[in-house]
């Protein structure tokens, strides 16, 4: 490979891992209305059990196909959905550029999201893998599509706010 | 053990509140005991209990694994096309034989010994039965007398109802269309008339509370005109619509049938402190919904004894699969399907609905908050009861839903199954 294209890769590669970053420290800080600001218009967003996605079965546990699902969502984790506070926090690892296509480059990571109830201990609450599409924009790296696909049986408890 | 204050009939040493059907007490929650007996008297008594859709296994060879009650059991398709379903424990030393979810066998194989199953759980060999030649000598293996066919995998009674599999322990189960009575026939095979279905998926949640929660919730019209704004702002689901609720002669069985009405104002939402007027969606094509069936109906719940769930809600099909995981827990296993003749949009339709249910259903994250919160209530109490009284203290049909009657049927049947 060509040391300018290298050097790229590594640049695209840093650029996901700020955009990853920055997403998982606004879940965490719970800033939930800007989570839709990680995205690009027409974006897609889903949270996927990966028994479904290696039976090829299309149903996600969360799933918004426009921009304006995944601001309903926002906005239905502060005004309609009912649920107890918690405190979420994602820990992102592996982190690869696997592929560039339309303009858009493939990425891969794995994550981990621990939930902490008050009054009780901190739980792993979901581990998986996203797999996402990453358009550089005027403002900034975005998402196009990301997919979190958890290996977990089952979900303990609900899932209102994104992974 | 446990017993009210005043009891009125004790039975089996447990004694219900003197007011009957319109007082649950909360130890039939939380008490390890009563958990025990719901295992033997229900789930492994004189019960159907939902297993799959046919569409998981189409298959000769197709197996699936799940649970009645907490048995975990294996339904199959043998080559004839017939269902079965058995206990997934070996007959030799109790291990668990099938060991993935869904697949493909043309056999199944214990893999400690090695002892094999047909796909009906039928034994056909055992490794070295006969023994060993040591020398001339046949020596060891199973005793002269020993006969397969006396250990076979424990099999359960298996009927499929156009494409809904049920299973049961007791060999004398009458059909499942006589278990669920004209009417509740009738609502089951609104959704299942038998066309055949396509598979979207299977979504699993753990919830930590007692399984007749779940089913109680859905036999519950009363919470959700007031607890779920999603519902009550877009007019979903409301006290304000047509509506009814209606349950098979035992009261076991209900269905919740409304329709969708408007976002707009009237004198019952001034009860309904979760009414918002001004509640917008950006995207609002995740509430429109197709007229797919012949009434009007946009929600129709229905809960089948003891724990299924079939839930229409707008174009969102499911069978909900209530799994009880010791007292004070159970798992929610969602089969969300279509048919096969689903056009694209429909198809589309019945994805995006989704959000509306399962674990992060903008409707249903509720309703897993206020199980939760009722199993932490119970728990240092099992002594009190919950007051059921909305709509009287006895249980009949009705055309509206501002009312508890389900839930009452429902504990009416289970003190005569329980024999509390």
């Amino acid at each position: 490979m060509e040391a300018a294209a290298v050097k790229d890769l590594a640049a695209v590669r840093q650029e996901a891992q700020e955009l990853l970053d920055a997403y998982v420290e606004c879940l965490d800080d719970d800033r939930v209305e800007e989570w839709p600001d990680f995205f690009n218009d027409n974006a897609t967003y889903k949270v996927i059990a990966r028994e479904n996605v290696e039976r090829n079965l299309p149903i996600a546990t969360m799933s918004c196909t426009s921009r304006g699902m995944i601001q309903d969502r926002a906005v239905a984790i502060r005004k309609a959905s009912v649920f107890s506070p918690r405190y979420l926090r994602h820990i992102v690892s592996s982190v690869r550029i696997v592929g560039e296509e339309n303009g858009a480059f493939l990425l891969h990571a794995n994550f981990a999201v621990f939930q902490t109830m008050q009054d009780e201990d901190t739980k792993v609450f979901m581990v998986g893998k996203y797999r996402a599409r990453m358009v550089l924009t005027a403002g900034g790296p975005k998402f196009q599509e990301l997919l979190a696909i958890y290996d977990s049986s089952q979900i303990p408890g609900l899932l209102a706010i994104p992974i | 053990m446990t017993g009210t204050e005043q009891p009125p009939t004790t039975r089996n040493g447990y004694a219900w509140p003197q007011e009957g059907i319109s007082r649950i007490p909360y130890w039939v929650y939380t008490d390890p005991g009563v958990y025990e007996l719901e295992q033997k008297r229900i789930f492994q008594g004189p019960t159907w209990n939902y297993v799959g859709l046919e569409v998981e296994i189409p298959q000769p060879g197709d197996f699936k694994c799940t649970f009645v009650g907490e048995f975990p059991v294996v339904v199959t398709r043998s080559k004839d096309g017939s269902l079965s379903a058995f206990v997934n424990k070996c007959a030799h030393r109790g291990a668990t034989v099938c060991r993935t979810r869904y697949g493909n066998a043309t056999d199944f194989q214990c893999i400690y010994h090695q002892w094999r199953y047909d796909l009906a759980g039928k034994l056909l060999t055992v490794p070295f039965r006969r023994g060993v030649v040591d020398n001339g000598q046949r020596v060891g293996g199973m005793p002269d007398d020993f006969q397969t066919a006396e250990h076979n995998l424990q099999s359960l009674k298996v009927e499929a109802v156009n494409g809904a599999i049920f299973a049961s322990f007791d060999p004398a189960m009458p059909p499942v269309r006589e278990y669920l009575g004209e009417l509740m026939t009738h609502y089951f095979e609104r959704v299942f008339d038998g066309r055949p279905l396509r598979l979207l998926g299977r979504v699993s949640q753990k919830i930590a509370g007692n399984w007749k929660l779940m089913v109680e919730n859905i036999k519950d019209p009363y919470h959700a005109s007031l607890l779920h704004v999603f519902l009550v702002s877009f007019g979903l689901f409301r006290a304000d619509q047509k509506s009814k609720v209606e349950m098979d002669e035992t009261g076991r069985h209900a269905v919740l049938v409304s329709r969708k009405g408007e976002q707009k104002q009237s004198e019952a939402t001034k009860d309904m402190a979760n009414f918002k007027a001004d509640y917008k969606l950006y995207d609002p094509s995740l509430l429109a919904g197709r007229k797919e069936f012949k009434d009007d109906n946009t929600v129709v719940m229905q809960t089948i004894f003891p724990g299924l769930i079939v839930q229409q809600q707008t174009n969102t099909l499911a069978m909900r699969q209530i799994l009880p995981k010791g007292p004070d827990a159970f798992d929610l296993i969602w089969d969300f399907f279509g048919y096969a003749d689903d056009d694209e949009a429909l198809a589309e339709m019945r994805l995006k609905q989704a959000n509306l249910m399962g674990p992060s259903g903008l409707v249903s994250v509720d309703d897993t908050e206020v199980l939760e919160l009722c199993q932490k209530g119970f728990r240092e109490c099992p002594d009190q009861s919950a007051v059921v009284e909305l709509g009287g203290r006895d249980f009949h049909n009705e055309n509206h839903m501002v009312t508890e009657t389900a839930i009452r049927g429902m504990y009416n049947f289970y003190r005569e199954i329980m024999q509390f």
